[in-house]
């Protein structure tokens, strides 16, 4: 993260970024000399760099459960939906600007609300008699993201050219917009559903053994689902709505633990959360760097980097046969 | 624990799938549940473990109502192995399937203590899993498999065990080896057998299901007449115990021409074939 934070258009020793951090953080040592460095050093990298590291989190954890609520491997925020809900709705707030129905609704609000109608909408059409049954709830989603997707395409074509360009970076993600003042509530929702799902994990194992088999376990499957299946919907739309859409973290993350360390839920949850977060904040670190001093959307670059190392992994596995 | 199903109505999609079953396990009994296709035993299963509601009547475990207890009750005292098609269990090793068995013991904040473990441990070893406890269980073959899930029901320390077509798939050597281990645990079980004969051999009483309602109940030799065989199953066939004890069913060549109708048709139509 230190180093994470010293790297960027304007390269800040990693001394100097410690000492920064620290003085901000505990209040210990002098402020820095050059209130500039100070400026770029914790108003603007930390920030974006905590952020980083949230938004991987929240969507790598999201992505591992729903991939087991559903049980299919393909899940993750943009399959069920989720991810095209919220693009819609950033991008009525893009390209309607002060539009007079949404005036006051800034970008994220409304990235948010699309994400959790999109989940709302899943989950209602993803039951039958009470019951939300897994395949039914995927091929929900994937209906749902079409519809959101159909309805994105049609604003786009009504929008300019530079609020295209403002849609497109958006949909690629980047949290080059990070600022202290979102950090406190995308904190607070994504440890505290990422805790949450984690007391949820052997409940979460024994749903690995199949509904019936579940439920002779004691566990309230239909409940058990409704429950992930909110909290997923909540902890995605949270970090959406700050970062924008950015794929492959959610899919690809989950597995790369499981391949690696297993599949039970207590340890990898914590893990998945860990590394999703690790991971974000080093492509954001590339994206900013690559290309000096323009900066590649995340989404670019996630699945770029990713991709390659998961499919070695995944040849390297015999275990999927 | 002894099990006690009293008057039971079951119905899915408003069709009738179970007619006032009554049936019971005393303490320590092995009861098979047996019938022809579509007769209605894996529903009466999911009544028991507490998967699907019936419409009227009671499974009693001991003298609670299971309907009547929380999930996670119920499933402390009952535990169950399925045939279930649903699962993904890639990643999970041999022994944190088996400490799933004791997901109800614990609530959200609960954690594993020496107790888990120790039910965990010792499942291990009187199913014979040690050798391959820390293998990914997705690499195990059939009859390791269904050792491990018996493991798992046993770690969760259950006063009545319910089998779904333990031995399917199992080579003749594992099913007996998977029926001695039952056995010897000593618990009350309710399983549902496809094979006639395992049934004879495994247990102590048998109830036989014919489109959702019983037909016979009672000690092997008793139920699986030839008159029962010709009118449930459709075959024919003489049940009788050997020499060393074990009760063995002899079935002729050909089955009967139209299964399952009255039994004085059958007794008909045995003559006529026989005088062929």
């Amino acid at each position: 993260m230190i180093v994470g934070i010293s790297i960027g258009a304007v390269n800040v020793p990693l001394d100097d970024v410690w000492g920064i951090v620290l003085h901000h953080v505990t209040g210990a040592g002098a402020a820095h000399s050059d209130p500039a460095l100070d400026q770029i050093v914790w108003n603007f990298r930390t920030p974006r760099v905590v952020l980083a590291a949230l938004v991987g989190a929240g969507l790598a954890v999201s992505g591992a459960v729903l991939q087991t609520v559903v049980s299919n491997p393909l899940a993750d925020p943009i399959v069920l939906g989720f991810s095209y809900g919220a693009t819609l709705g950033a991008v009525l707030v893009i390209t309607l600007g002060g539009g007079a129905a949404l005036a006051g609704l800034g970008v994220s609000a409304a990235a948010f609300l699309g994400a959790v109608a999109a989940g709302a909408l899943v989950f209602a059409l993803g039951q039958r008699r009470g019951r939300l049954a897994p395949t039914r709830l995927v091929l929900a989603g994937v209906a749902v993201g079409y519809v959101f997707l159909s309805a994105t395409s049609y604003v786009q074509l009504q929008a300019t050219p530079t609020e295209l360009r403002t849609v497109m970076f958006w949909m690629l993600g980047s949290v080059s917009g990070a600022h202290w003042g979102q950090l406190p509530t995308v904190t607070v929702v994504v440890l505290a559903t990422t805790t949450l799902l984690s007391l949820f994990g052997r409940r979460l194992n024994a749903l690995l053994a199949g509904d019936e088999s579940a439920t002779a376990l004691g566990v309230d499957v239909n409940r058990l689902r409704a429950v992930l299946l909110v909290l997923a919907a909540l902890l995605t739309g949270t970090v959406i709505a700050v970062a924008g859409s950015i794929g492959f973290v959610g899919l690809m993350i989950p597995h790369l633990v499981r391949l690696t360390t297993g599949a039970d839920h207590r340890r990898l949850l914590p893990l998945t959360a860990l590394l999703g977060a690790v991971y974000l904040v080093l492509v954001d670190l590339l994206s900013r760097t690559l290309n000096r001093p323009n900066e590649i959307p995340l989404g670019i670059l996630t699945a770029l980097l990713g991709a390659p190392f998961f499919l070695w992994l995944l040849r390297r596995n015999k275990g999927l046969d | 624990m002894k099990l006690t199903v009293d008057r039971l109505h079951v119905t899915l999609d408003h069709n009738p799938i179970l007619r006032d079953v009554s049936l019971e396990a005393r303490e320590g009994d092995i009861v098979g549940l047996v019938g022809p296709n579509g007769s209605g035993k894996s529903t009466l299963l999911r009544a028991v473990y507490r998967s699907l509601r019936p419409a009227d009547g009671a499974v009693r475990v001991g003298e609670d109502n299971v309907w009547e207890l929380s999930p996670r009750a119920a499933a402390r005292r009952t535990a169950a192995v399925l045939q279930d098609a649903g699962g993904n269990t890639t990643g999970l090793t041999v022994t944190e399937i088996v400490a799933l068995g004791r997901v109800p013991h614990h609530g959200l904040l609960g954690r594993d203590g020496a107790e888990d473990r120790e039910a965990v441990s010792d499942a291990i070893d009187r199913c014979g899993v040690r050798p391959f406890a820390d293998r990914d269980y997705a690499s195990l073959s059939g009859g390791e498999r269904q050792r491990v899930l018996l493991a798992r029901a046993l770690a969760q320390s259950p006063q009545l065990l319910v089998l779904d077509e333990l031995t399917n798939h199992l080579d003749i050597r594992a099913r007996f080896e998977l029926l001695d281990l039952i056995r010897a645990t000593g618990i009350t079980t309710l399983a549902v057998l496809h094979d006639l004969d395992l049934a004879a051999r495994l247990c102590d009483h048998l109830v036989v299901l014919h489109d959702g309602a019983v037909a016979a109940a009672g000690p092997v030799l008793e139920v699986l007449t030839p008159d029962l065989l010709a009118d449930v199953f459709g075959v024919r066939a003489g049940t009788e115990r050997h020499a060393d004890g074990v009760i063995r069913i002899t079935y002729a060549a050909q089955p009967l021409p139209n299964g399952g109708e009255s039994p004085e048709h059958n007794h008909a139509r045995l003559a006529e074939t026989a005088e062929r």
